[in-house]
């Protein structure tokens, strides 16, 4: 080790911000999850496996499936997505880094914003992009591929917001899992009743707009207020 | 408007206001309850369509009007806890909660044993009863999240963020639960949007509606006195109580 | 020269858990200091640390930086600050350089890679910065978390025990970029249980007495 005995720092201490420790922030956890690699994986096979149980449990019959797949699909990957949930802030607050955030000078709801962005990327949009294979499976009509997406990957993207206050809230607590699905769960029923509704309506032959349309104002809604609950949620469990 | 709000959050205050006000609203409760009762059952008249069932309304709208209030009032008191940290508001906070929970546990009751009659089944998704059955639920985990983190200042701030986290999804839930309700169900005729009720109908309900909150009001005010006590038995005026 | 520290509480309490950890408290931290808070375990340490960081309000008196309570010129002060918790705030799964890239500019700083290097050699990790945190011992990642000194040039430094897991060496280099620190005019308040060799140039706080 040198003796640094002037006392003086190597680093300049140029200001950044905060679009740039958004994107130090996105750049963070998108390495932390292609290291831990089974992040990416795990909810979509999850979601594979418990459609597969349907037909086993239910009926291989295609127009019985047909009529609960819209349903099916929504309830699969919105477990998929709460599974996801519980590690989203628990790696962060035993080693310490949350703390690193909420001690920085830029504000902590947008910081949550971006993990939350992450999160999303890595589970809500794959989950939005293989829910057609899945849906072939349960013989889903043609009419509702389209509002099967969309409504999951604008609905997803409410679940993780609501997702992770629940999570900021339960970090701190030794067994948070199964507690965690108990203060979530009601709280996403909205978004599974808009979202499965968009995709019966579509396949029914209406119009799945104004579901989709209701969906997006959930995730306004909870793009404007979640943030701020996760960060208050945040201090509570690392302060106290 | 300063020192009456520092005044509410001392205990030892809000433990003397506690017990002047509560025998009012015991009184309040005792009298209007048993009257609500005889005149609910015993008075009114019966309904021409079903009869002597639907006085289970008695029960099932004062009940589910205070499942609402109550978490209303719990978010109310927990954000008086957040801004101003007021301990008392949490205290009120925490033994609201297995009052709520209760009330919307005999709402759904209730509301499942009119079903019998009237349905022919005891548990149909409409759409008053699946929203109180969700309520249930959060009422539940406001309950089980304050049970996680035991006794202490971490859990009470958040319960309180859960609670309003809640309290602006209620709303939300009752409104997607609704939209639910028509795109699966032809309307069928619900508990309580009725035509026009008479007078004799709906006198007996307000003064039932009127005891419920009473002993609501009562209730919580018992409760928040113990949880005065037991919170603050190390400060000098409770042990000045005590002897 | 402005003053470039300046953190005083005065007439401090907490209370948690209907417990009070300390009354009447008051301390002063400016330019220079270099504040050592002892105190048995559960005595309040880290919760004091909590109180100077603006993390928690306290329950009764003020904490004023530069005049100003706390609360209100929070965005300021953290821009001054640089914390290094009892967690170090290093993930296992980047690599060192990475944890300290983050770190930087989690803090609001630019961060170059000559810089990034400059400061992992300076903590002796010279020839590890693309190694993953999780194959490094718990020392070195303590000294990843204190390569932050080296690089995010900030006066008031609060650190909460920063000697645990670091070796003999270690130690040194530390107690000397510590005193360091505050002969260029910066200020240190850490908890801990060590003894400075230059002990004339620490303040000491005891905790848990008044109580």
């Amino acid at each position: 080790m040198s003796a640094n005995s002037g006392g003086s720092t190597t680093g300049r201490g140029e200001e950044i911000g905060l679009w740039a420790g958004c994107v130090a922030q996105v750049r963070r956890e998108l390495k932390i999850a292609r290291r831990r690699g089974g992040d990416l994986v795990n909810p979509l096979m999850f979601l594979a496996l418990v459609v597969v149980l349907f037909p086993l449990g239910i009926s291989p019959e295609p127009d019985l499936l047909a009529s609960v797949a819209p349903g099916l699909l929504w309830v699969a990957a919105l477990l998929a997505m709460l599974l996801s949930l519980d590690g989203l802030f628990r790696g962060d607050h035993e080693d310490g880094s949350l703390e690193q955030m909420l001690l920085s000078p830029l504000p902590l709801p947008v910081l949550c914003l971006a993990k939350v962005v992450v999160h999303w990327l890595l589970t809500g949009l794959p989950l939005a992009l293989c829910a057609p294979l899945l849906g072939v499976l349960l013989a889903l009509p043609g009419a509702g591929y389209l509002a099967l997406m969309l409504s999951l990957a604008l609905g997803t993207a409410t679940l993780s917001l609501i997702g992770a206050i629940g999570a900021a809230l339960t970090v701190g607590l030794p067994r948070g899992g199964v507690l965690l699905s108990l203060l979530v769960l009601p709280l996403y029923i909205p978004v599974l009743i808009f979202g499965a509704g968009a995709v019966k309506a579509a396949i029914e032959g209406g119009m799945a707009g104004p579901a989709l349309a209701l969906l997006g104002a959930l995730l306004a809604l909870a793009l404007a207020a979640a943030p701020f609950a996760i960060a208050g949620g945040l201090r509570i469990s690392v302060n106290g | 408007m300063w020192t009456f709000v520092h005044k509410l959050g001392s205990p030892k205050w809000s433990y003397a206001i506690c017990g002047r006000l509560q025998p009012f609203f015991w009184v309040a409760a005792l009298i209007l309850l048993p009257i609500g009762t005889v005149w609910s059952l015993a008075i009114s008249p019966p309904d021409y369509q079903m009869g002597d069932s639907y006085r289970i309304i008695y029960v099932h709208v004062p009940s589910a009007i205070l499942a609402q209030s109550v978490f209303v009032a719990m978010a109310l008191a927990s954000a008086v806890f957040l801004i101003w940290k007021i301990k008392v508001a949490d205290m009120a906070a925490s033994v609201m909660a297995p009052f709520g929970a209760a009330m919307t546990a005999l709402g759904l009751f209730s509301g499942s044993l009119w079903g019998v009659p009237t349905w022919g089944t005891w548990w149909t998704w409409d759409a008053r009863l699946t929203s109180m059955l969700i309520q249930l639920f959060l009422y539940i985990g406001v309950i089980a999240l304050r049970g996680a983190f035991g006794r202490g200042d971490q859990g009470a701030k958040a319960v309180a963020v859960l609670t309003l986290v809640g309290v602006v999804n209620i709303p939300i839930i009752k409104y997607s639960v609704v939209w639910w309700n028509t795109l699966h169900q032809p309307a069928t005729f619900s508990l309580t949007e009725r035509p026009a009720m008479p007078a004799s109908m709906w006198m007996p309900l307000l003064v039932m509606v009127l005891g419920f909150y009473a002993l609501f009001i009562a209730l919580t005010l018992y409760r928040l006195r113990n949880e005065l006590i037991r919170r603050e038995s190390r400060a000098r005026w409770v042990q000045a109580l005590a002897d | 020269m402005a003053v470039k520290v300046s953190l005083r509480a005065s007439r401090l309490a907490c209370e948690r858990d209907d417990r009070w950890l300390f009354r009447a408290l008051d301390l002063r931290v400016e330019d220079g200091d270099i504040l050592r808070i002892e105190g048995a375990n559960g005595s309040g340490k880290t919760t004091l640390l909590k109180l100077l960081t603006g993390q928690l309000p306290p329950t009764e008196g003020r904490i004023e930086w530069h005049g100003e309570p706390l609360a209100r010129s929070r965005e300021a002060f953290l821009s001054q600050l640089l914390y290094v918790g009892h967690a170090p705030g290093v993930s296992a799964a980047l690599t060192a350089q990475e944890n300290l890239a983050w770190a930087a500019a989690m803090a609001g700083v630019r961060a170059p890679v000559p810089d990034l290097e400059r400061a992992l050699e300076a903590v002796g990790l010279a020839g590890f910065e693309d190694i993953p945190a999780r194959q490094l011992s718990a020392g070195q990642r303590r000294r990843i978390a204190l390569a932050r000194l080296e690089l995010v040039p900030r006066p008031l430094w609060i650190l909460d025990e920063p000697f645990t897991a670091i070796d003999r060496e270690g130690v040194a280099w530390l107690e000397r970029r510590l005193v360091a620190h505050g002969d260029a005019g910066g200020a240190v308040v850490m908890t801990t249980h060590h003894t400075f060799h230059a002990n004339g140039r620490v303040d000491s706080l005891l905790l848990g007495e008044a109580a």
